[in-house]
């Protein structure tokens, strides 16, 4: 077994109105930041895993998202990184 | 007739819910500890309002990993009835054992005060004391309470009936405004598919008696004595 820093975003669904995300475009747009059509606020969380290899890893965390690190009805997530430690 | 009453580590309206059975209703109550694995013989589940394992993650994502959980999922398969108020509205919602999701108030603020609810369906087991239409008046105190699903599920929702309570002003209406948290289709409180679980944000065990400023959620407690007891 080898150890994984796994890397997962977890968003809000497109659709799903997200305030903080709006209050922060709203920002964004009031600083001149006119080129920001959307914003969306969610988590990111850092996993440090032991698995075969990445593959095995990245699956792992995928089964973890799906049972408690995200919400299926509400949320996305994407892992954005499998790095060998 | 007795409630099985679950504390989770951060539940903080379990004792409320006690009271308002046991002292106001007059029923049975025990308390049951959320690592236990035996309902201790209750007829009827309260999942209480608090903040179990501090929201983390998402309110009620960890709590449902309880092993009280696997438990409170069977007695409601067995057509057993549970009710979630606020946080265990949420867990209900993380444990699937009811439809949605509850999303972070839509103006971000934690909301508590009292709220005018319309009662939307008067004969399940929980409301069968109320007149459909009935306004009520109950408190709520929860930050994530903006009730949510695909247009599917809401529309089945309403469809089947299963939406029991609205938001709703003093008209009785279900305007955007009367809404504490920005709840799709001012939804406060809905039931299962079979009727046997209910989860609502607003607490109707904080609305039993006359020096607490309403009475209006005693109704929910005697429908439940008088169907169970049936």
């Amino acid at each position: 077994m080898s150890r994984f820093r796994v890397s997962i975003h977890i968003v809000p669904r497109k659709g799903i109105l997200d305030p903080q995300g709006k209050t922060v475009a709203d920002a964004l747009h009031t600083l001149g930041f006119r080129d920001v059509a959307d914003a969306r606020i969610g988590r990111h969380i850092v996993l440090d895993v032991a698995a075969a290899d990445a593959a095995a890893a990245g699956a792992a965390v995928r089964e973890m998202c799906d049972r408690l690190l995200a919400n299926p009805v509400t949320e996305d997530y994407e892992i954005a990184g499998v790095e060998g430690l | 007739m007795k409630f099985g009453i679950v504390t989770f580590p951060g539940s903080n309206c379990d004792y409320d819910a006690y009271h308002a059975v046991t002292d106001v209703l007059g029923a049975d109550a025990v308390y049951l500890w959320h690592k236990a694995h035996d309902l201790e013989g209750a007829d009827v589940v309260v999942l209480p309002g608090g903040f179990s394992y501090g929201d983390y993650l998402r309110a009620g994502a960890i709590a449902r990993f309880s092993p009280i959980m696997r438990e409170v999922a069977a007695h409601a398969r067995r057509g057993g009835p549970v009710i979630g108020i606020c946080n265990g509205f949420q867990i209900l919602c993380e444990a699937g054992l009811l439809p949605g999701a509850l999303l972070r108030n839509a103006n971000l603020q934690f909301v508590s005060e009292p709220v005018r609810l319309r009662v939307e369906n008067a004969e399940t087991m929980f409301t069968h004391q109320y007149r459909a239409g009935q306004l009520l008046r109950l408190p709520v105190a929860h930050g994530e309470g903006r009730f949510t699903g695909d247009a599917e599920t809401l529309d089945r929702l309403e469809g089947d009936g299963r939406v029991v309570f609205r938001y709703v002003d003093a008209a009785g209406e279900p305007t955007a405004d009367a809404s504490p948290n920005g709840s799709a289709r001012n939804i406060a409180g809905i039931v299962s598919a079979e009727g046997n679980v209910l989860g609502m944000m607003p607490h109707p065990e904080r609305a039993v008696e006359a020096v607490l400023g309403s009475t209006d959620g005693l109704g929910l407690f005697q429908s439940m004595l008088a169907r169970v007891s049936a």
